[in-house]
């Protein structure tokens, strides 16, 4: 399976600022697969989202040097309506998501679709089922704004997964939700990637990317400094030295080891976690 | 009487949803407590009722000897700060400083004075470097740090911060506990509502949980998060260091990172 994006030695200024935003980044996604993107606050994880659906430099502005391409053609050669079918796009605050002229949030989940012509009937079926999915059906007929920010924040998911697109770029949709929705938040993406969906996530709550990503980007200044499959990268205490948080299994993992444990290996999650423990326990202390 | 007193409070939304369904509690000043819980459970409604942003349909609320159903919220919030959830409901300034200043300024308080405050918040914050910049160029966990600092700056006595963890990162996690660390210092009475339970187990010394309207917990982080029925009721999870060392069969009540590696070791070597 080929990429499906590629960035290619990517620096992007916003406009009137000599600091760039991302600077010199390559890097190729494929399809089907999940990527969490991680990294401390302004390293860079919502620009790179927005270089990838092509809000910057489109609707940014500011400076491009180097390509993005989607399945092969630069984001430059794509007409918008077009882009936005084929990647779908879910804000980290909700409130700039919002088109605010629809009065329900049924209204406004199916306000896409609409856009695009689709049939009425199918519609309400794709509508019911993306409310469904981020269990927001007993909010159907409340008003967009009325609703708390975890609400929002799942309505703007359903406004995204009712289009199923083939991309879904999604920036922090977790961060105002409790841990059971955060945990229904990541069965839905579990679920668009059985679909054979690609996925790129921005998530701070990096024990649940350990849980279900497959691959991670690290960003850090700008730059990417760190990009494979998560067992190998989040398993990296260095990294914490860059401002980057990892996983609770990796730390405690670390730990244990500093203390004379001898764990075959540094866990990422709470199964193997237990695994690598007990094995360990069990050979006992140095 | 504590400081701060609820008795069967009870609040109802102008559109007749009931939000607090009979909630006492007692807060002792200089507490620094947490309160996590579903959304919707009530967590929100239930601290706007401490600055009176919402006043009780039934019951009282006392804050020291104030009835605040007595005062506008203009008084009681001389004493009760409250930074919003959404920082973007309270920034209404186009610095930093000046969003900063603004409360108090409001509260009359000599230029002098009003200075010093205003610089220790930026310190204490680490918003300094960002006085002169527009709010609304700082990202939104940035924003964040602005609006504490603006609530700090009126040096209330007690401080709510509705869900400061939202959205921030691991240096924005440990700014967050120091500052919350150094104003239970300073004898501030501390209520914080969090979803983040690693940061609710290493920075509180009383949880209270809420579900379905109702206070159903009220401990220490150790009973709370061992409290396995009431976690289950509120649909929280124990804390990744508890679950693993429950799973590891290590019978002690562990909440903390260095709890469970010492656990774990003293386990191994037995």
């Amino acid at each position: 399976m080929g990429a499906v994006i590629e960035l290619k030695n990517l620096t992007y200024n916003y406009p009137l600022t000599s600091k760039p935003a991302i600077k010199n980044l390559s890097l190729s996604i494929e399809k089907g697969r999940f990527y969490g993107v991680i990294g401390p606050n302004g390293a860079g994880k919502t620009t790179l989202c927005a270089l990838i659906r092509g809000f910057a430099p489109g609707f940014y502005q500011g400076e491009l040097k180097g390509e993005v391409l989607i399945e092969g053609r630069p984001t430059t050669d794509y007409a918008e309506g077009e882009l936005s079918l084929k990647i779908g796009y879910v804000f980290q605050n909700p409130f700039n998501q919002i088109s605010g002229v629809k009065d329900t949030v049924f209204e406004e989940v199916a306000y896409g679709l609409e856009n695009f012509g689709v049939p009425i009937d199918e519609i309400e079926e794709r509508v019911i089922n993306a409310m469904r999915l981020t269990d927001i059906e007993a909010l159907a007929m409340n008003k967009p704004f009325k609703l708390s920010g975890g609400q929002q924040q799942r309505m703007a998911l359903a406004s995204i997964l009712v289009l199923e697109p083939d991309i879904l770029v999604i920036d922090e949709p977790t961060s105002q939700l409790d841990p059971e929705g955060t945990e229904s938040v990541f069965k839905v993406i579990e679920t668009l990637k059985r679909q054979k969906r690609t996925v790129i996530l921005v998530e701070h709550k990096v024990d649940l990317i350990a849980e279900y990503a497959d691959d991670i980007i690290v960003l850090n200044s700008g730059e990417l400094i760190r990009f494979g499959p998560k067992q190998e990268i989040l398993s990296d205490i260095s990294l914490e030295e860059k401002g980057v948080q990892l996983p609770q299994y990796a730390v405690l993992g670390n730990k244990l080891r500093e203390a004379g444990l001898e764990l075959e290996y540094i866990p990422i999650n709470e199964a193997q976690a237990v695994e690598v423990i007990s094995a360990a326990m069990r050979k006992g202390a140095r | 009487m504590a400081y701060i007193e609820l008795k069967d409070v009870k609040f109802q939304y102008p559109g007749g949803f009931l939000a607090v369904d009979g909630v006492s509690l007692s807060i002792e000043k200089g507490e620094n407590l947490a309160i996590v819980g579903q959304n919707g459970a009530g967590k929100t409604t239930l601290v706007k009722l401490l600055n009176a942003l919402n006043y009780p349909t039934e019951g009282e609320v006392r804050i020291g000897e104030m009835d605040t159903r007595e005062h506008t919220t203009a008084q009681v919030s001389r004493v009760v700060g409250y930074v919003f959830q959404n920082p973007d409901d309270q920034i209404f300034h186009s610095t930093v400083y000046e969003e900063v200043e603004f409360g108090p300024k409001m509260l009359k308080l000599p230029p002098e004075q009003i200075k010093r405050q205003v610089d220790d918040a930026l310190k204490l914050t680490g918003m300094k470097r960002f006085a002169r910049e527009n709010p609304f160029n700082l990202p939104l966990s940035v924003r964040k740090f602005v609006t504490i600092a603006s609530i700090i700056a009126m040096n209330c006595e007690v401080m709510v911060f509705d869900e400061p963890t939202a959205g921030q990162d691991f240096v924005g996690n440990e700014r967050l506990s120091a500052i919350i660390k150094e104003l239970s210092a300073r004898g501030k009475t501390l209520v914080t509502i969090s979803h983040d339970m690693v940061f609710v187990g290493d920075n509180f010394s009383r949880v209270i949980v809420m579900s379905n309207k109702k206070v159903i917990a009220d401990g220490s982080p150790r009973e709370i998060f061992w409290n396995l029925p009431v976690l289950d009721e509120a649909m929280l999870k124990q804390p990744y260091v508890s679950r693993v060392c429950r799973a590891l069969g290590i019978d002690e009540k562990v909440i903390s990172m260095d709890e469970a590696a010492e656990a774990i070791v003293r386990a191994a070597k037995a």
